[in-house]
């Protein structure tokens, strides 16, 4: 594998001289963003059967065997249908929107690790990054919401902005306790830093259990999905911020929740779940064994867990009412993530900090 | 205490994981829906579905014209012509039932001494204008030809019920 991506790296210099390097890097950003795309199509099936099947019924099971190909109709009936613009609206802003929603939700992939190594770009101030990329996408929200000149739209809009604003900081304060307890901003060295003998127990969802309560919890908020999907609350503003959008345009903002989705269970995984690493790593023969398993696999099998546990919330929970969303964010994780801040600095200099 | 008690409960999440135990099991359960095209629910000898004309054994209608149907339908669906026949007997020379109106209450059926008129258990049929669903005696005493064998022994097995 190794010999075939070298050789394929001369083929590229030879070919390509100077410019291999934006089309390696064109490549690779390729190679991420497609099965993200795929797996944001069969993610919505995979939404509509769990939540099928925890209603007792089989969920879509017409297109396709077992309903497989019912996203590839989905997708050619939301390309062929028209894209309409209100006449009320701002046109280019309203256009823009969806566009805005999308491209934070896909850039912060760039520095995910699907593997040892395996990211687009090894950036040391990742968290950071992901901080600064995660929330750019509520502009996509509030533009939209403006520009399509409807109440409902609008509403939808602010809800939407004030609750991320709010669950931002206990996410962000959850990210400080893990940039603390593996000091580094380097995604990959945090996953690194959980890297030891003793499997899935030295991994950091254990000393920093709450905040991995809180992270998971903050990212469904983040994303607007139930239990706090009041930015879009079906049964009081219709459909929120997109419901002045039809065909693409809707397509692109389902495109850009579901890929946000991803990119919190993706990150749950790596921040608190060790990314890539085998959770039996160093129990003797099992350990053994299971680390023939490639990291990839790992990394894919631990975010289908947290894929599953998004849509089991929304399976589950009826819809906070507002004034539950902000106290539960204000006045207990941004609480909680603070105590623990200081207890994770505190335990961290005893000698009983043992990851 | 109570107090305490509650805070702890609802901070350690308690209630949400055992509403999440309650959809958890529910993911495992047997399905319940059925798939209609392939699978069909049971019907009862009662069923009231699409309307049809009876004849006896000899072929004979049984219909004579009596309208007690017409008089009772609450929607005004059926209406009748009578003329006497050259054999001297009361028959209709026009039956007709507006299937768009009809609402299925089985009163014309109910009220029929002769069981001329019944419903079947055919609920599947459709129109592509309105008028289709305009059945004629003609189109009537067709649908009671084909599914006699079914009324009959729908009747038979409600016969002790009356």
């Amino acid at each position: 594998m190794m010999e075939l991506l070298q050789t394929l790296q001369l083929l590229g210099q030879d070919v390509f001289g100077a410019a291999w390097l934006p089309v390696w890097t064109a490549i690779k950003i390729m190679v991420i963003i497609l099965p993200i795309m795929g797996g944001v199509a069969y993610y919505t099936l995979a939404e509509r059967k769990v939540l099928g099947f925890m209603q007792i019924r089989p969920g879509p099971n017409r297109v396709g065997y077992w309903g497989l190909l019912q996203p590839v109709a989905d997708g050619i009936k939301l390309l062929t249908k028209e894209f309409i613009i209100p006449t009320g609206s701002n046109k280019f802003l309203f256009v823009a929107a969806p566009i805005l929603a999308l491209a934070p939700a896909l850039a912060a992939w760039a520095v995910v690790p699907f593997f040892d190594g395996g990211e687009l770009a090894n950036v040391n101030a990742g968290l950071l990054y992901l901080l600064a990329m995660t929330p750019l996408g509520v502009y996509g929200i509030i533009i939209s919401g403006w520009a399509s000149n409807s109440k409902y739209a609008f509403l939808g809009a602010l809800r939407s902005a004030a609750q991320i604003v709010s669950y931002e900081l206990a996410m962000g304060f959850a990210l400080v306790c893990v940039l603390l307890a593996a000091q580094s901003m380097n995604l990959g060295d945090i996953v690194r830093a959980q890297n030891q003998h003793a499997g899935l127990l030295g991994w950091f969802w254990i000393p920093l259990f709450p905040m991995f309560v809180v992270y998971f919890i903050s990212g469904v908020a983040e994303t607007n999905r139930a239990p706090f999907d009041l930015a879009e609350g079906e049964s009081e503003i219709v459909a929120g911020f997109h419901v002045e959008y039809s065909g693409m345009g809707f397509a692109i903002f389902f495109l850009a929740e579901y890929a946000n989705m991803i990119l919190i269970a993706a990150l749950s995984v790596v921040l608190f779940l060790g990314g890539w690493l085998n959770p039996f790593h160093g129990w003797g023969a099992l350990g053994e064994l299971t680390d023939q398993i490639p990291g990839l696999i790992w990394m894919l099998g631990k975010m289908s867990l947290f894929l599953f546990i998004f849509l089991w919330f929304r399976a589950t929970f009826p819809r906070y009412r507002y004034d539950q969303l902000m106290r539960l964010g204000w006045k207990v994780f941004i609480p909680l993530t603070l105590i623990w801040v200081v207890v994770v600095a505190a335990w961290m200099q005893t000698s009983y900090w043992l990851w | 205490m109570n107090k305490l008690i509650k805070f702890f409960k609802s901070f350690l999440l308690l209630e949400l994981l055992k509403g999440m135990s309650v959809t958890g099991r529910y993911f495992f359960a047997r399905h319940i829906t059925v798939e209609y095209p392939e699978e069909k629910t049971p019907q009862s000898f009662r069923f009231r579905g699409l309307h049809a004309q009876r004849r006896y054994a000899n072929g004979e209608e049984r219909c004579i014209a009596c309208k007690l149907c017409e008089a009772v339908c609450p929607a005004m669906a059926i209406k009748i012509e009578v003329a006497e026949r050259a054999d001297g007997s009361r028959r209709t020379t026009q039956y007709d039932i507006d299937l768009t109106k009809c609402i299925f209450c089985g009163f014309c059926e109910e009220s029929c001494p002769v069981d001329a008129i019944v419903e079947t258990r055919v609920y599947e049929y459709h129109g592509e204008k309105r008028g289709d669903l305009y059945y004629t005696k003609e189109m009537l005493l067709a649908v009671g030809d084909k599914y006699e064998e079914q009324i009959a022994k729908d009747r038979a097995a409600d016969a002790k019920y009356r």
